[in-house]
């Protein structure tokens, strides 16, 4: 399961890690925190959580002000021109295992994640103190790089700083400089398609997720039965509905299995009761 | 009433004994308990055995009272025919409930689709109708007709109970038993009932039985005949000597049940009801059931997904052309294109089985098409019955098996 905030604070001060805590109502965008935290003397900043067309994760953590160009990123670490883009958000739950609005270098206290690679703001460095989510939205806590390094090398990582606002040549003779900060393992998320709508707290600007052509080459899609309904000629057939059909499709294979399962688990729950109420030993007089 | 039935059941009778000895002559297809063979016509069935047509009114009467789609077993022709269903289903719409029974013979660990197609269907009737239901283990049967010992048949049956119960019945309305743990009390003296009203004379009637069968065969039939009352069952239905059963069985059960239900008028009983449905063809074609003792004629629930390719790829019988062309210019025999007919069954888009079925006809879809929609379907099913099947233990199986009332058994 997914550490808590309270979990993750009490980490820190088992490591002797020091950090300032401030609460406040829950927030789900940088302007919004700095209207709570914005003059305590600590820079905010922004956490993108990303994938690219391998199935591998980053988070990128910066200054609220650094301007981090993703296509820029993306070459940089070797993934071509388009290769990054925002994590879905069923992503953010399955593998930051932390709310919307919530991506922080934190998240990486959590198995799940440790496939994710992090980049981290150079500019961090010359600050004071940053501020981050420690995995709740509804508190900040800010700390100096030296404290962030202590806390990323107690689970096993290496903290990469890097100047996100470079913009370094990429060619045959200059190869990307990033590379090495692109995971060696890519995440397989449980079956759900390609081209969910990106997190909420993005600003960047994606060609409008093509859902259905992504949805015809269907590699994503593992169920035979929905991309089989997803054929050109499918597409012609229910033109505009097909969106409709094959969600229709889904909820009807989702539904069966979902009472299959409460079945199941009913079974389980008598038989464990009557286990139970056959061998109990009746009260002594 | 009864003496009709009488009538019936001794042409019944001598209609198989008939039937024997034409079969030697005309090929004809043999339907009993024990042995189901040749091409079978099930109008002539209904007509032989007297039972009635299922048709679309009375599936529609289903949806209306259950208020959620039929199965796609009534949809299409699956259970074909029945006695007194819609007796039931006046009953039903009174307020009177009804209780399910249905069995399964444990001879074999190995269980096919085949098998599991009742079971599937009194799933969906326990669901849709929100009644109890009894699943009688006859491992006493199969312990005298198969010749296994007594232990073999009661591990047997306790296997087949895992695959049954992963079928996803309720464990709060469902009462699993073996014959040779629940026969006695209540139960055995209906038996002795059923007994004392069927000469031995109609017994072998029915059965085929000669001087040479054991009297354990003799004396069998009221075994399976009882759980069709419900003072069969005191710790179930108290005082509820008028609760209706319904059966949902293949059509071959049709003869213990003829029995049964000329007995029951004379006991005092209601006439149990049924509800009968036609066989799933083998691998090999129309020529019978699926046989437990020839792994290529069935898919087992016990099948990889690649076993199950290769059976279908190879041994399933096509009604295709030998080739591309003379496919795309003929089309496909849907009569005996076994693909078509186990899609018919388990495919449960009705669009989508229509479609299938034009293109294939008329040649513009491939055999290999088809088979590769029906290995992906079969191997969904099978997975999940083995997911299910997983998750059912030895306790589990105590307490379906154990003798408790089921108070929340109508709800």
């Amino acid at each position: 399961m997914g550490y808590t905030k309270d979990q993750l604070l009490a980490r820190l001060q088992e490591l002797r890690i020091e950090f300032s805590k401030y609460e406040h109502p829950v927030v789900l965008t940088v302007e919004a925190q700095a209207k709570h935290v914005g003059n305590v003397g600590a820079s905010l900043s922004k956490n993108l959580f990303l994938k690219d067309k391998k199935q591998r994760f980053y988070i990128v953590s910066a200054l609220a002000d650094t301007k981090v160009d993703l296509k820029v990123l993306s070459q940089r670490l070797g993934l071509g021109k388009g290769g990054l883009r925002m994590a879905p958000e069923e992503a953010l739950g399955e593998i930051l295992q932390v709310p919307l609005g919530c991506v922080t270098p934190f998240a990486l206290v959590n198995e799940s994640a440790r496939h994710v690679s992090l980049l981290l703001d150079q500019g961090f460095k010359s600050q004071q103190g940053c501020l981050f989510h420690p995995l709740s939205n509804d508190t900040s806590i800010s700390l100096n790089t030296l404290s962030l390094d202590k806390f990323l090398k107690s689970i096993g990582r290496d903290p990469s700083y890097v100047d996100l606002e470079a913009n370094p040549k990429v060619g045959k003779d200059q190869p990307p400089d990033l590379a090495a900060l692109v995971p060696s393992d890519s995440i397989v998320l449980p079956e759900f398609a390609e081209g969910a709508p990106p997190s909420e707290h993005s600003n960047e600007n994606h060609a409008a997720t093509d859902v259905k052509p992504k949805a015809v080459k269907a590699k994503a899609v593992k169920t035979p039965a929905v991309a089989e309904k997803i054929r050109d000629d499918t597409v012609s057939q229910h033109g505009e509905q097909l969106g409709a059909v094959v969600s229709d499709t889904l909820r009807k294979r989702l539904s069966s299995e979902l009472k299959n399962l409460a079945i199941m688990f009913k079974n389980t729950a008598y038989t464990e009761g009557f286990h139970a109420g056959t061998h109990h030993q009746p009260k002594r007089p | 009433m009864e003496k009709r039935e009488e009538r019936a059941v001794e042409e019944g009778a001598a209609a198989a004994a008939g039937g024997e000895a034409e079969a030697a002559a005309e090929a004809e297809a043999e339907v009993n308990p024990w042995e189901v063979s040749g091409k079978i016509d099930y109008d002539k069935l209904i007509d032989k055995f007297g039972c009635q047509r299922l048709d679309q009114s009375l599936i529609d009467r289903v949806q209306r009272l259950t208020s959620r789609a039929p199965h796609v077993f009534l949809r299409r022709g699956v259970f074909f025919a029945h006695r007194d269903f819609n007796e039931i289903l006046d009953a039903y719409e009174r307020g009177d409930k009804f209780y399910l029974y249905t069995g399964r013979g444990p001879s074999s660990e190995a269980l096919h689709l085949g098998h599991l197609i009742p079971f599937m269907f009194t799933k969906y009737l326990q669901d849709a109708f929100k009644v109890p239901l009894v699943i009688q283990l006859t491992d006493d049967e199969k312990c005298m007709w198969k010749n296994i010992s007594v232990e073999e048949s009661q591990r047997l049956a306790r296997e087949n109970a895992k695959d049954i119960i992963a079928c996803g019945f309720d464990v709060t309305r469902t009462f699993i038993f073996s014959d040779f743990d629940y026969v006695g009390g209540a139960f055995y003296k209906n038996m002795v009932k059923v007994a004392k009203c069927v000469t031995y004379n109609k017994v072998v009637g029915i059965f085929g039985f000669t001087g040479e069968d054991h009297i354990g065969k003799v004396s069998f039939p009221p075994v399976q005949a009882v759980p069709s009352f419900p003072s069969s069952f005191p710790h179930l239905f108290n005082g509820k000597d008028h609760l209706r059963c319904l059966i949902p069985c293949a059509i071959d059960q049709d003869p213990y049940f003829r029995m049964t239900r000329d007995v029951a008028p004379r006991l005092g009983y209601h006439k149990p009801a049924l509800i009968e449905s036609s066989f799933f063809p083998a691998l090999q074609g129309d020529t019978g059931k699926m046989s437990a003792s020839d792994p290529n004629s069935a898919i087992y629930v016990t099948d990889s997904a690649k076993d199950i390719k290769d059976k279908i790829n190879r041994y399933a019988f096509t009604g295709g052309q030998d080739t591309k062309e003379k496919q795309r210019l003929y089309g496909a025999n849907l009569e005996v294109d076994i693909p078509v007919k186990y899609l018919s069954f388990f495919l449960e888009d009705d669009d989508e089985l229509e479609h299938i079925k034009t293109e294939y006809g008329s040649g513009r879809m491939l055999t290999f098409d088809v088979k590769k929609r029906l290995t992906e379907i079969l191997v969904e099913i099978v997975e999940r019955h083995r997911r299910a099947r997983a998750a059912v233990t030895d306790e589990m199986v105590d307490a379906f098996m154990a003798v408790r009332p089921l108070p929340s058994m109508f709800g």
